[in-house]
């Protein structure tokens, strides 16, 4: 047996490997990414791998596979599944023939989401099995037996790793990698796969059938587990187990959930030998209800009663708080510490050279007084720069704009999102906004790439996930099939060109569209792109601070003149915009 | 009940903290003990502060306690400060003495600390100073400054400094692994002055 260091998700691809998968379908999302990352970059690929535009998309690919008999995993972050939704709920009656896994990876505290929403709702809501990993080494064993269990009861199984076990790392104990001996054969069956409302009664009634079995086998797999040690108990799921189990004195019982549904005689035995439970777990109270459910006389602190917030994520200290103030444990090991206070804040921001930057530079300089609504991206750091009014979930920028733009809102609505976004769920909501005749202009940030998540290949690449070369989408196509009559492609490099097509967007009703069109910076310093650099001369630089109020962390201000170091990667925007004259590209003048 | 010994690297993005935690993780298997980590990725990365948890021996979860670090790496003068909070009593730091001005700083014309300001504070800890920028320059490539400061770190660590540059050899890239343990030689030589 190997042991490695790995990231959970590295882990979690290599559970694939030993499972072995056939089908891997996904779209990227903090903290999903790296699994599909990982697998596609393997040079011995026994799987068929791809980035999918949506998760929904994703899905149905993965559901399709496993009617075919294969292991198919499925990946997203967890507002990923609400996209996913429609086919989640459904394909929990059609049931599968093969293995599906779909992973979908929760954010508590929301590091890098729109929202802390719980994907054992989900399941719970589908009705089909949930694995929820309180380690590294737990993800890696349950993602392999999450296949066995979907075949064993011929339904999707949602697995549901968090933040802080997909990017955390740990010691691995890994098994071999295995060669995959299972061919795809779909058996046609209308009455399992065809949902008219004559097949669904009976495969709702099916789906409710099964579930007794399911609380019972997930009891035998070993992953919801307990030890009766006095009449005062806790019980914890998820990375929460962990902290209780660092923290737990003697003489405490302990129960440790892990899967769901929860077996309810089993439940009821272990909260019935004690006085009082104190339930701990992040997020929604899914245990805890559960507890409530079979609690009768005996006391449940938790949640209900303010021991447990229904928001953010745990740690070591707020767990001890909690066992502190539930009387389990006698005093906080960790005494509060405060961090030092007032010191400059340093939060992600848009790369030295960016092109969002000067797309929202133009952007802000063009339509000054306007509504800037915006999407899911990189480019919502435009935030700091004031183009950003609104961000719900992908795609909602162009919708949002038009709701805006039918309001009776007098000012110029100047919407701006990302090529993947765009493809993952913008263009319907172009085609209803031009339908509907909105009059609105619609910036499509076009890098070429799905920057945040770390560089993922879209229809838009020209590559595949496994570096295959495929036809790139014509975005301008795309919208002049959805009935824009205005689009146009500019190099947000271009401060004054951009500019101008921004005017004449400006001057014109109904839907206007505007690609901005420039290889994000990082991908094009791998692909080798070199433009030189720029620096400020001093003697002509007056210290108006134009450029340092551009925001690019390229740009300092020391004694009163700016200064450019050497993150610069030669976009020149600044060099435009300089009242002065004063950036000049190294070694020039 | 403590028995981690719990190692916290901060820096910016793309200064190399991950590696540096790899390279922990990967010398505590190669002494057979148990280890958790975490860290920064996606949106944090964006050249923002990043941190690196490493819990050597630790069973369980993998986030340090703000006050129980044993050991603070920092490759910035400022994210040493922010996250001074995080060392426990009696707690060790090692700190490159560069300091990168948050943009944040320009943009709203606020009051920028000084090195010297900053460093004033930090000597109330037990510190360890060093120039990681320079020896890395030195060393033959500033990108080696993470293991330049690895390297002044391993006094202060519980592994053998052998299975940490064992490990450096094996994760850096292979046309770098020159640059690289010598960069950990410079930075080992160079905390020599440090009390650890």
């Amino acid at each position: 047996m190997d042991r490695q260091y790995l990231l959970g998700n590295e882990a979690i691809a290599h559970a694939c490997l030993e499972a072995p998968v056939d089908f891997v379908s996904g779209y990227p999302g903090t903290p999903s990414s790296e699994v599909i990352d990982v697998l596609r970059s393997r040079p011995d690929r026994g799987y068929y791998i791809e980035w999918s535009v949506n998760e929904k998309v994703a899905l149905e690919n993965a559901l399709a596979a496993a009617w075919c008999g294969l292991r198919a995993l499925c990946t997203m972050k967890h507002v990923g599944l609400n996209v996913a939704a429609d086919p989640l709920m459904t394909s929990a009656y059609t049931g599968v023939t093969g293995g599906l896994v779909i992973m979908s990876a929760d954010d508590p505290f929301a590091h890098s989401s729109q929202n802390e929403q719980d994907s054992r709702c989900y399941a719970h809501f589908a009705r089909v099995p949930c694995l929820d990993p309180s380690t590294i080494q737990e993800a890696h064993d349950m993602l392999i037996d999450a296949f066995a269990l979907s075949e064993e009861f011929g339904l999707p199984v949602i697995f549901r790793p968090t933040t802080r076990i997909c990017h955390s790392k740990g010691d691995v104990s890994l098994g071999e990698i295995v060669a995959s001996a299972r061919k795809g054969e779909f058996k046609k069956d209308p009455r399992q796969y065809v949902i008219i409302p004559a097949h669904t009664r009976i495969l709702h009634k099916k789906l409710n059938e099964k579930q007794p079995a399911i609380r019972k086998r997930l009891v035998e797999l070993g992953y919801n587990t307990c030890f009766v040690k006095g009449r005062t108990a806790v019980i914890a799921g998820g990375i929460a187990a962990t902290y209780v189990q660092e923290l737990i004195p003697d003489g405490i019982s302990f129960m440790k959930i892990g899967a769901y549904p929860i077996d309810e005689a089993w439940l009821s035995d272990f909260v019935h030998k004690h006085d009082a439970v104190l339930v701990i777990e992040e997020l929604a109270p899914e245990i805890e209800e559960q507890v409530l459910q079979v609690t009768g006389m005996v006391k449940v602190l938790g949640k209900k009663n303010g021991y447990v917030p229904y928001e953010g994520e745990l740690s070591l200290p707020a767990v001890a708080q909690i066992m502190v103030n539930a009387g389990v444990l006698a005093r906080n090991p960790y005494p509060a510490v405060s961090p030092v206070q007032n010191l400059p804040l340093r939060p992600p921001i848009l790369c030295a050279g960016c092109l969002h930057r000067a797309a929202f530079y133009a952007i802000k300089r063009v339509f000054k007084d306007a509504i800037y609504p915006s999407d899911i991206g990189c480019y919502t750091l435009g935030l700091q720069l004031g183009v950003v009014d609104t961000t719900i979930c992908m795609g909602a920028s162009i919708t949002v704009a038009s709701g805006f733009a039918h309001s009776g809102e007098p000012r110029d609505i100047i919407c701006t999102i990302g090529d993947s976004t765009f493809l993952h769920t913008g263009i319907q909501g172009l085609m209803n906004a031009v339908y509907n005749g909105a009059d609105m202009t619609v910036v499509i940030l076009d890098n070429r790439i799905t920057a945040m998540t770390g560089h993922q290949p879209n229809p838009n690449t020209g590559v595949t996930a496994c570096g295959t070369e495929s036809p790139p989408v014509s975005l301008d196509a795309v919208c002049r099939a959805c009935g824009v009559t205005f689009v146009e492609t500019v190099d947000p490099y271009d401060i004054t060109g951009m500019m101008n097509v921004l005017k004449a967007a400006q001057a014109r009703r109904g839907v206007k569209v505007i690609i901005a069109k420039q290889q994000c910076v990082i991908t094009a310093r791998r692909a080798g792109v070199k433009r030189g650099r720029y620096t400020v001369d001093a003697d002509t630089c007056t210290g108006c601070g134009t450029c340092v109020r551009f925001g690019c962390p390229a740009i300092e201000f020391v004694d009163e003149k700016a200064r450019i170091n050497d993150l610069c990667s030669g976009c020149a925007v600044c060099a435009q915009i300089c009242p002065a004259g004063a950036i000049v590209r190294e070694g020039k003048r | 009940m403590k028995r981690s010994f719990d190692i916290l690297i901060v820096g910016i993005g793309g200064q190399g903290t991950i590696l540096a935690s790899n390279i922990l993780g990967n010398a505590c298997l190669r002494e057979g003990r148990s280890v958790k980590g975490a860290e920064t990725h996606g949106m944090a990365q964006r050249g923002g502060s990043v941190e690196s948890h490493i819990r050597i021996d630790c069973l369980y979860g993998p986030l340090i306690a703000p006050g129980q670090a044993d050991l603070l790496l920092s490759f910035d003068l400022l994210e040493a400060l922010r996250y001074s909070h995080y060392l426990k009593e009696g707690g060790m730091m090692v700190v490159n003495r560069h300091l990168v001005l948050p943009t944040s700083v320009f943009m709203q014309n606020l009051v920028a600390p000084t090195e010297d300001s900053i460093i004033a504070v930090l000597s109330r800890f037990r510190l360890c100073l060093l120039d990681a920028d320079q020896i890395a320059q030195e060393a033959g490539s500033p990108l080696s400054q993470n293991v330049v400061m690895l390297g002044a770190a391993s006094h202060a660590m519980p592994l053998k400094p052998e299975s940490v540059l064992e490990s450096v050899k094996n994760l850096v890239p292979t046309k770098t692994i020159e640059i690289n343990a010598c960069a950990f030689g410079m930075g080992r030589q160079a905390a020599e002055q440090c009390s650890f």
